[in-house]
């Protein structure tokens, strides 16, 4: 009886899973089509973006409030707000043009939403990864002092963007504040998301506020991976933890109750 | 066989709830070919939505115990902006399908030729039914669910589809809407008029007719 109830799970799981590629695939031909570069525009887009800022921190001098050096700064930073901003810019209105696709019983809301937040962070990790490795390589940035942290903190991130990108993706499908609303709050969100400032240059009565912010911790933790002893960083862990669980158990039922209500095109 | 069991529809409007299908139940065993009636917005698409399951019922269960179909129409089930070969790549994926085999079928099927790698966006009406038809018979059902494939398309698409889904899959059972009458009693074997939310079966055609016939201009 169990063996079969486990059988049954790893057939969905299957079907998920093809599902879910097969989505990619498509969201990836959608997007970037077969022209020029084609789906490299993936890793390259975010790659652009972070340079960009990059260049102009290090122009700005920017006073991040640390010995840090700019660049390192500006890279934790900045790949961190793309990974967890993306995933909800792109959750958005996500479902409208697969509509049709959902005539395929085994295509549901989820699935549309699991492909776009996938696609999301994986071009946001290989834009982080690559840059990394270029600025390792000419000298610009010391590697990682602990690879394990940086890739926990990234994961804790990832799995906030995701969640709030399904939560959102669903509540858009109900209502299109969300989609207006997102686009001011994520941008004024951008400054107190923790790629700014380091939570040690803050005054000490601030510090225990910038902590509710979900994004700051994992930034820092991000930060303390990437440069060890240098400086001095400020998280809540359990905090974040508990912020991503309960922040996914929503998204869950409001896709679930999403799910019931399409009505393919 | 697939068990619709008191199956109602409910959609939000601006001016309230509006009940599309009210209270349907019925049965359609392997084999049994089942066409429904129904004036425009009788909820004939919606029933057939609901028995594929791409859509869920507000209240009531419907159960598959074979494997049914997507609803077969001219439109719907594929990606436009995406070109002709992706659907069909696309759809392979999700039905765990061999792509290369399809694509020979689909290209056969369609004459669409150098068509087939354009966006389907770009397609004529006629062309997109031929490209519908031609992915859904790429993967083998027990079920069909057809609903108006008859509508658009010339002589001889509807020879071809006729070809494919009465001869070559005679077996299967198929649940067929159509405005077009004779199509439907010419290849149903039970006959049901949708009107009003209620879902009424009739033992031969002609009663089924009759009562289309008086819904239609009442």
């Amino acid at each position: 009886m169990a063996f079969q109830q486990i059988s049954e799970i790893g057939k969905s799981a299957s079907i998920q899973w093809r599902v879910i590629y097969a989505l990619l695939m498509r969201e990836i031909l959608t997007r970037y089509g077969r022209h020029n570069i084609g789906f490299l525009w993936l890793f390259v887009e975010p790659m652009l973006f972070t340079t960009g800022v990059t260049i102009l921190w290090s122009l700005a001098k920017s006073a991040h409030g640390s010995s840090l050096p700019i660049v390192a700064f500006a890279l934790t930073g900045y790949s961190s707000v793309l990974l967890w901003r993306n995933m909800p810019a792109r959750c958005i209105g996500a479902i409208e043009p697969n509509l049709a696709l959902m005539y395929h019983r085994n295509v549901r809301v989820i699935d549309i939403f699991l492909a776009r937040v996938l696609l999301e962070a994986g071009g946001a990790t290989v834009s982080f990864i690559v840059l990394s490795l270029f600025y390792i390589y000419i000298g610009w940035l010391d590697p990682p002092e602990d690879v394990l942290t940086v890739v926990g903190g990234w994961l804790l991130l990832g799995w906030f963007g995701a969640a709030l990108g399904m939560l959102l993706g669903a509540l858009a499908e109900r209502s299109e504040l969300v989609e207006r609303l997102w686009h001011p709050i994520s941008y004024i969100m951008f400054p107190l998301s923790g790629a700014a400032f380091m939570v040690d240059a803050l005054p000490p009565g601030v510090r225990d506020y910038a902590l509710y912010v979900p994004m700051v911790n994992g930034v820092e933790i991000v930060r303390k991976g990437y440069f060890g002893d240098h400086i001095r960083v400020h998280y809540d862990l359990p905090y974040l933890l508990w912020f991503c669980i309960a922040l996914s158990v929503l998204a869950l039922t409001q896709v679930a109750l999403i799910n019931r209500q399409i009505t393919p095109e | 066989m697939i068990n619709v069991d008191h199956v109602h529809k409910v959609y939000p409007t601006r001016q309230g709830d509006r009940v599309v299908l009210n209270d349907i139940s019925f049965t359609l065993e392997r084999g049994e070919k089942v066409g429904i009636l129904g004036r425009n917005g009788a909820g004939k698409s919606t029933l057939v939505r609901l028995v594929s399951g791409a859509e869920q019922p507000t209240s009531g269960n419907i159960t598959r115990n074979m494997s049914v179909s997507w609803p077969i129409a001219f439109g719907g089930a594929f990606q436009t902006a995406l070109t002709g070969f992706d659907n069909v790549r696309f759809i392979s994926r999700i039905y765990n399908q061999n792509y290369a085999q399809n694509i020979d079928f689909v290209e056969e099927f369609t004459e669409l030729g150098l068509y087939l790698r354009e966006p389907v966006r770009s397609y004529s009406q006629g062309m997109r039914a031929r490209l519908a038809f031609a992915i859904s018979m790429i993967i083998e059902f027990d079920c069909y669910l057809i609903d108006e494939v008859s509508a658009v398309g010339d002589a001889r698409f509807h020879e071809k589809c006729a070809i494919e889904l009465f001869q070559k899959r005679a077996d299967r059972a198929m649940l067929i809407i159509s405005h077009d009458v004779e199509y439907v009693r010419h290849h149903c074997s039970r006959f049901a008029v949708l009107h009003e939310g209620d879902m009424r079966f009739y033992p031969d055609f002609d009663q089924a007719y009759d009562q289309h016939m008086v819904n239609l201009h009442s």
